[in-house]
């Protein structure tokens, strides 16, 4: 049963339906050429909800979120996100200027490569306060607090904010760029394979420090990752990609613990038991 | 008495996909309701299905066929049939779960493991905390081990941290795989003290037992899994 037909449900059975979704993603395909990028995607995002994409490489999961997250075009189909208003807006037919405010404030991206969502010569302090001032904020005394507030949140000890992230380790760019994208309290937030490249201990910290933050914020995140157990520590939701297309979606761990589809059976019996 | 949960003609067969296909039922027909008040049993020999049964009516696994009627929220929902939000929804407010092994998550101490169901719900972290300490006194847990990630506990440490999980919030359904599996005799009695005062608050409790004495202390009935063998209800 889809979200809707439960909706729909609700509403013959004369209960209100509760909230609306965040984001409805519909059909959503990407063609190179004539190699699928992603195919006839849909799903709803709801707020606070956690949502991971998964597959090997090259099943289309990053094409997605680029495509979700309007960093890359999609050839056909639609996003649509609920405003701050309440009002639902198709992504696609909003000015770019509209579309890039969107990115700086209520949503939040956070790349593999930190180096790709930071500025490396500038200060960590700097990297967090930018984004406050693409938001309006003009007073250098709250840019700094807000950010050494950030920094303490993400670990991160205050007499680091003037150096600049190139001489930090891996994980504490990591750190720094998730903090970046959360002080403008974004209500969506894209990750794509956010603990890729860093080692175990480092990525465990991490982890829990991701899912204490998106608890405490109500954020709701689309994560990208070819890792299942980081699927299952960080999301509510999964959608498993092959080929550009959606073979298996639901609860995480009912995905995990009782795959259907040929594929999923074969990624979740091919995880490496420690 | 109220019923809380009605489950009728619930069917599991696996598909083994990385097996050529090859088709496993498990159980088929099962029919049972659970009430308020008491504590049923899933009885039968091992891989009979009884954990499968309880995974099901927790939305852990998929089921083939059948419904799972829970009382949710004052209306009747189908676990079975539950989109994800809403499994999680019940997860959070109608059904709770004691699982036989605890998943450790790295870094949250033991004392946040046991109170997160109630951080779920919106308690407030230290009035959540306070009554993990409650129960973890109560289940004999060494005071030094609270603030430590459980990774690294015993078996019988670990399961009693996923007790305290299970059993800290007022949830009206509560279904427990084998909770005393690892534990001593001591501890075993706590959990039957626990399991009767659930029952005295009006929950209903469904669990897998295989300690002859712990079953005889807690069970209201034993509900036969054998009955539904799905190689029983094709013959």
């Amino acid at each position: 049963m889809t979200t809707s037909d439960t909706l729909e449900a609700l509403a013959k059975a004369g209960i209100p339906a509760p909230e609306k979704p965040l984001l409805t993603v519909e059909k959503l395909t990407r063609v190179y050429g004539k190699r699928i990028g992603c195919a006839d995607v849909s799903f709803d995002l709801w707020p606070g909800e956690v949502l991971a994409i998964v597959g090997e490489s090259g099943s289309g999961k990053t094409t997605l979120l680029n495509c979700i997250s309007s960093r890359l075009t999609p050839t056909c189909g639609t996003v649509h996100y609920r405003m701050r208003d309440g009002a639902s807006a198709d992504i696609y037919k909003m000015s770019e200027a509209e579309r890039r405010y969107l990115m700086r404030t209520d949503w939040g991206f956070v790349h593999q490569n930190p180096i790709d969502g930071l500025r490396m010569t500038v200060s960590a302090g700097a990297n967090v306060g930018e984004r406050l001032m693409a938001v309006g904020n003009r007073h250098y005394g709250n840019i700094r607090g807000a950010a050494i507030e950030w920094l303490a949140r993400v670990e991160i000890e205050e007499d680091r904010v003037d150096d600049q992230p190139r001489t930090f380790s891996g994980g504490m760019r990591q750190r720094l760029q998730i903090a970046r994208n959360l002080v403008t309290e974004p209500r969506l937030v894209f990750m794509d394979e956010p603990t890729g490249g860093l080692d175990v201990s480092v990525q465990a910290r991490l982890l829990d420090l991701l899912r204490g933050l998106v608890s405490d914020l109500g954020l709701a995140v689309i994560v990208v990752t070819h890792d299942l157990a980081v699927a299952r520590l960080l999301s509510d939701r999964m959608i498993v990609m092959k080929e550009g297309r959606v073979i298996e979606a639901g609860l995480t761990d009912r995905v995990l613990d009782d795959p259907r589809a040929p594929y999923t059976q074969l990624l979740v019996s091919s995880i490496l038991q420690v | 008495m109220n019923t809380l949960l009605v489950a009728s003609e619930v069917k599991k067969t696996f598909v083994m996909h990385m097996r050529g296909g090859v088709e496993l039922p498990v159980v088929a027909n099962v029919s049972f309701s659970l009430k308020g008040g008491a504590c049923a049993v899933l009885g039968g020999p091992s891989g009979v299905g009884k954990s499968s049964i309880l995974k099901m009516l927790y939305g852990n696994y998929g089921c083939d066929g059948g419904q799972i009627l829970v009382r949710h929220h004052g209306r009747h929902v189908d676990v079975a049939s539950a989109s994800p939000r809403l499994v999680l929804e019940i997860r959070r407010d109608t059904i709770g779960y004691v699982s036989q092994f605890l998943r450790a998550v790295p870094r949250v101490s033991a004392l946040d493991v046991a109170a997160e169901p109630l951080l779920i719900r919106g308690v407030e972290r230290e009035a959540a905390r306070e009554q993990a300490r409650g129960l973890f006194t109560e289940l004999n847990l060494p005071e030094k081990l609270w603030s430590l990630p459980p990774a690294t506990f015993s078996g019988g440490e670990q399961q009693r941290v996923n007790i305290a999980r299970g059993f800290i919030t007022d949830h009206p359904i509560l279904l427990l795989d084998e909770p005393t599996a690892s534990l001593d005799a001591a501890n075993r009695e706590v959990v039957i003290g626990l399991i009767a005062s659930k029952k005295a608050e009006g929950a209903a409790l469904l669990g897998i037992f295989h300690d002859t004495d712990v079953r005889n202390a807690v069970a209201d009935h034993v509900i036969d899994v054998s009955a539904f063998a799905a190689g029983k209800a094709a013959a």
